[in-house]
């Protein structure tokens, strides 16, 4: 190399650099630890929990027991309050990402009138506090009968999901080339034919993305279903709190674990491709 | 397949103020090569994509063949199109991109593959049907993209800079096959370039394109030999642009100063000029480097044009003279580098002779 | 036969341009979404605010009830305290945090990515949960301060303001976080080694480069995390007691205990205009439509 003397000198500055970032990184290492303890410590702490043998909440549990999850399982109540959520969650999925992406191919690409009007509405239910909302939404349909109704709580966590696959597809649909559009029309497909051959197919993470984002929204959705749920139909997150304040058992313990693991599958698999996409297209 | 014509009449575009092409006529033959040439912002871009339909002009109308196409929507109109980057569906196979079309026609499975097959080969691609337009190269790419455009045989083929993306040495490659297919098909083309040389080489004939209208249409050589307006003089091929003042003008021909540099003598009035110049009309005269003489001033009693050299590029084949006049303007001068003669150093002084017919005039300050 | 574009009517015609959706598809395409939110969304809320003011005759008495009852201006005064307080706490422990995940890459980096991601991930009501398991009591906690002899007895930690702020902040901590994370990452750490060439010390720098071209994502996320915390309620109805009732809380007690709904809709209107001001004040720097925008 011919400036190697350069090379040398600039390893040196780093590297003093280094010592100097070294000593300020170990300093602020133990704050910042126990931030992250801080955060992470009542997230996971219903893990073990779900496992102590004691009927009283015990930290830490002594001995291992599955019979929590037992419990839970062998309920029929926990598990009525389970399906209905997840049958909720199901179809809100569903509703959601359909209604959700005809409505951003709209807002990204059509030609419509007061279009920042549409996005607003589209965003209001995240801005919203969720106590209104519920209120609103009990007053609003416990004369219509909807009230602890599957359909009622398709309607309400659809309307509270449907930002979410909003903004992930309208992303997804920026990233899209416009040209590939034009190619498909210009080989003689139609609007409609070219949505679901080209611009479809390639924004489907997003779309993927949206769905599990509407999925969790539903599922671990607890203020308006707190609200709109009944004696007969009850999700899981309201029966939780209902136990929380009549009926504190590990069972809770093993629930909480359950919902957490749900969350952190989905959410993790979505970040993984997200990442893995992103890391393909800089490639 | 049979290439047809099409024709554009006073076609214009808007957008709001902005008026992107401005009542350009064109009537492009079957089976030609035509160039749209010009700078980013011309016009040309927009005016293929009125073509294709993907924009709705403001006015005028577009016909193909005796089919008024105007406004007619752009999965209807049997135009094969290569777009800039290729617009290769990522998500699919090279075959099933080229596929795409005929699927879209509901062209019959097994017919489907055969023309398939044959459009690969037609572009030597024959074993890379079943990889994706990510495994392939550039150049590969670009065959991909004209494969689609022309399997389900369109008499129309437009192509929107489909060698940008390329390194020279392909981009000149792929001019040529680009030009035998072409012929091989029959198949009317229109062409959108910035880069002149690639016009001039592929083009039957060169529609030369200048904020929003249409500067100039022809032939390369007429272009290059004689340009309507100066634009055209300098985007077709490199031009010395010199001021000149007419001196006078009667039987034995024109004579044009050009202040202490010297002077130009004609023998007959230029062509591109409507009428003779009269003594004292001023007019920018544009001659092509490689048509300018130069040569020693022993070799000549009373050179008309006078300079110094002050600079000599190597280029191969010829070489370049950047001559300062004596009044101060610098021209180009090109001559084959002929072997075994000396030729001319930096800092020797030159005389230059310019032969009538390699003139062209216009006049000053044009409206 | 051929039919003239109407170019420039946002209702009718076509567009002039293929990149775009027609007029008529695009509202054919958005109309399901308009009336999932009209339906579900702007006619409930509206019918509230409506029954707050005009059921059973036109008046703003349930308004006036909020500003005369000491109560209920002690609930009003004590949302926003709170909010304040757990704002200042989440970019007090936030800032540090999100410094620290721009700074360093590899393993660390994915680790305090992880720590932040997670919580934000789980269920609200499965961490407010947490919050009863840790603060009980015989919790977590207590049981901590007794072995370690710090106390006696256990001490009385939940339902007080303090278990409400502590639960809220862990809560929303994510909701800071991102925001400054995403403004820090894009400072180049060139501007840094410019300050320190030029003779800036170390925390010179820092105080007036790093933390001034910080300051657009601190804006968006003290927003974002005040005008959730006015609005919370799973936490606070779980962590909280009567003596810590919050304007959320006490809509949901009027409405599920007391059934007066009216003055419900009267509280739930203030909470919301609340909300609604912060938001239409600062839309710029929360940048919501960002998401909608090319480029």
């Amino acid at each position: 190399m011919a400036n190697a003397d350069l090379v040398l000198a600039e390893r040196a500055v780093r590297e003093k650099g280094h010592i100097a970032s070294n000593t300020a990184a170990l300093l602020a290492a133990v704050p910042i630890g126990l931030i992250l303890f801080f955060l992470l410590l009542p997230t996971l702490i219903v893990i073990p929990m779900s496992v102590g043998t004691s009927p009283y909440i015990e930290f830490p549990p002594r001995g291992l027991t599955f019979k929590w999850y037992e419990a839970y399982f062998s309920d029929p109540d926990w598990m009525a309050a389970t399906w209905f959520s997840l049958r909720i969650a199901v179809a809100t999925t569903f509703t959601a990402t359909v209604i959700g992406t005809l409505a951003a191919v709209a807002l990204v690409r059509g030609r419509l009138p007061a279009k920042e009007y549409l996005q607003a509405l589209t965003l209001a239910p995240l801005i919203v506090p969720h106590i209104v909302i519920a209120v609103s939404l009990y007053l609003f349909f416990a004369p219509l009968g909807l009230v602890g109704n599957f359909y009622g709580f398709v309607i309400a966590h659809s309307m509270l999901a449907v930002p979410y696959v909003v903004i992930t597809v309208s992303a997804a649909l920026q990233r899209f080339d416009p040209n590939l559009e034009l190619a498909a029309l210009n080989c003689g497909a139609t609007r409609v034919q070219a949505f679901f051959h080209i611009v479809l197919p390639n924004i489907l993470p997003g779309v993927a993305a949206g769905a599990v984002f509407a999925f969790l929204a539903s599922f671990d959705e607890a203020t308006v279903a707190f609200f709109i749920s009944g004696i007969e139909g009850k999700t899981i997150t309201r029966k939780m709190f209902e136990d929380i304040d009549f009926n504190l058992t590990p069972v809770i313990a093993a629930v909480s674990t359950v919902l957490t693991l749900v969350s952190l599958v989905l959410m993790s698999t979505i970040e993984i491709a997200r990442r893995r996409s992103d890391h393909g297209r800089r490639e | 397949m049979d290439g047809a014509s099409v024709s554009v009449r006073g076609l214009g575009k808007r957008y709001g103020a902005v008026r992107a092409v401005k009542e350009v006529g064109i009537e492009v033959r079957s089976g030609e090569f035509l160039s749209l040439l010009g700078p980013s912002g011309s016009g040309k871009t927009t005016l293929l994509m009125m073509i294709a339909g993907f924009e709705l002009p403001s006015e005028g109308a577009i016909r193909i063949g005796d089919r008024d196409v105007t406004y007619v929507a752009p999965n209807r109109r049997n135009i094969g199109m290569v777009f800039q980057r290729y617009a290769l569906f990522p998500h699919m196979t090279v075959a099933d991109n080229i596929a795409f079309p005929l699927r879209m026609r509901k062209v019959a499975k097994a017919e489907i593959r055969r023309r398939v097959a044959d459009a690969l080969a037609l572009v030597q691609l024959q074993d890379f049907g079943k990889r994706l337009p990510s495994e392939l190269s550039g150049g590969q790419q670009q065959r991909v993209a004209v494969a689609r455009a022309l399997v389900f045989e369109p008499p129309v083929l437009l192509m929107d800079e489909p060698l940008g993306a390329l390194d020279k040495k392909l981009r000149e490659q792929m001019q040529i096959e680009i030009k035998r297919l072409q012929q091989r098909l029959g198949v009317t083309v229109i062409y959108v370039t910035h880069d002149q040389e690639e016009a001039l080489t592929m083009s039957d004939r060169i529609a030369v394109m200048r904020n929003g209208s249409l500067e100039q249409i022809g032939s390369p050589t007429e272009l290059y030999d004689n340009p309507a307006t100066p634009f055209v003089a300098d985007f077709v091929g490199k031009t010395n642009f010199l001021e000149a003042v007419c001196q006078s003008c009667n039987g034995t021909g024109l004579e044009f100063g050009l202040g202490q540099s010297g002077f130009i003598h004609l023998k007959e009035c230029p062509p591109n000029l409507p009428s003779p110049p009269r003594p004292g009309d001023k007019m920018r005269v544009a001659v092509r480097p490689e048509q300018i003489r130069i040569f020693r001033p022993e070799d000549s009693d009373s050179p008309p044009l006078n300079g110094v050299i002050e600079a000599v590029i190597f280029v191969g084949s010829f070489r370049t003279f950047l001559v300062r006049l004596a009044g101060g303007e610098l021209v180009h001068v090109q001559a084959s580098t002929d072997h075994g003669i000396a030729h001319p150093q930096e800092g020797d002084r030159v005389g230059l002779t310019i032969p009538s017919q390699a003139v062209q005039f216009f006049p000053e300050r044009r409206p | 036969m051929r039919a003239k574009p109407l170019a420039g009517s946002p209702f009718g015609g076509r567009p002039t341009s293929a990149r775009e959706y027609g007029p008529g598809l695009s509202l054919l395409l958005v109309a399901p979404l308009v009336l999932l939110l009209v339906g579900g969304f702007l006619y409930p809320v509206g019918k509230l605010f409506w029954g707050s003011i005009f059921v059973p005759e036109a008046t703003f008495a349930n308004y006036g009830r909020i500003l005369q009852e000491p109560l209920f201006l002690l609930v009003l005064w004590r949302t926003f305290e709170i909010a304040f307080v757990v704002t200042a706490l989440a970019l007090l422990l936030g800032y540090p945090v999100a410094l620290a995940m721009a700074r360093v890459s590899g393993r660390t980096a994915i680790l305090i990515a992880a720590c932040v991601l997670v919580p934000l991930w789980t269920s609200v009501l499965v961490r407010s949960y947490a919050w009863i398991v840790l603060l009980q009591r015989n919790g977590v906690v207590n049981n901590a301060l007794i072995e370690t002899g710090l106390t006696e007895t256990p001490l009385r930690l939940l339902y007080t303001q303090g278990a409400v702020i502590a639960a809220m902040t862990q809560v929303l901590l994510p909701f800071m976080i991102l925001p400054i994370y995403s403004v820090v990452r894009n400072i180049p750490d060139d501007l840094v080694r410019a300050a320190r060439n030029l003779g800036a010390g170390s925390l010179q720098a820092f105080f007036r480069v790093t933390v001034p071209l910080s300051l657009p994502g601190v804006t968006a996320g003290v927003l974002i995390t005040f005008i959730l915390s006015l609005g919370f309620y799973i936490t606070p109805a779980l962590v909280g007691g009567p003596g810590t009732l919050m304007m959320s809380t006490l809509i949901g007690q009027q409405t599920t205990e007391l059934l007066d709904w009216p003055f419900a809709g009267a509280l739930a209107a203030v909470l919301l205009a609340a909300t609604l001001l912060l938001v239409i004040f600062f839309r710029r720097a929360l940048a919501l439509n960002k998401g909608f925008k090319l480029g």
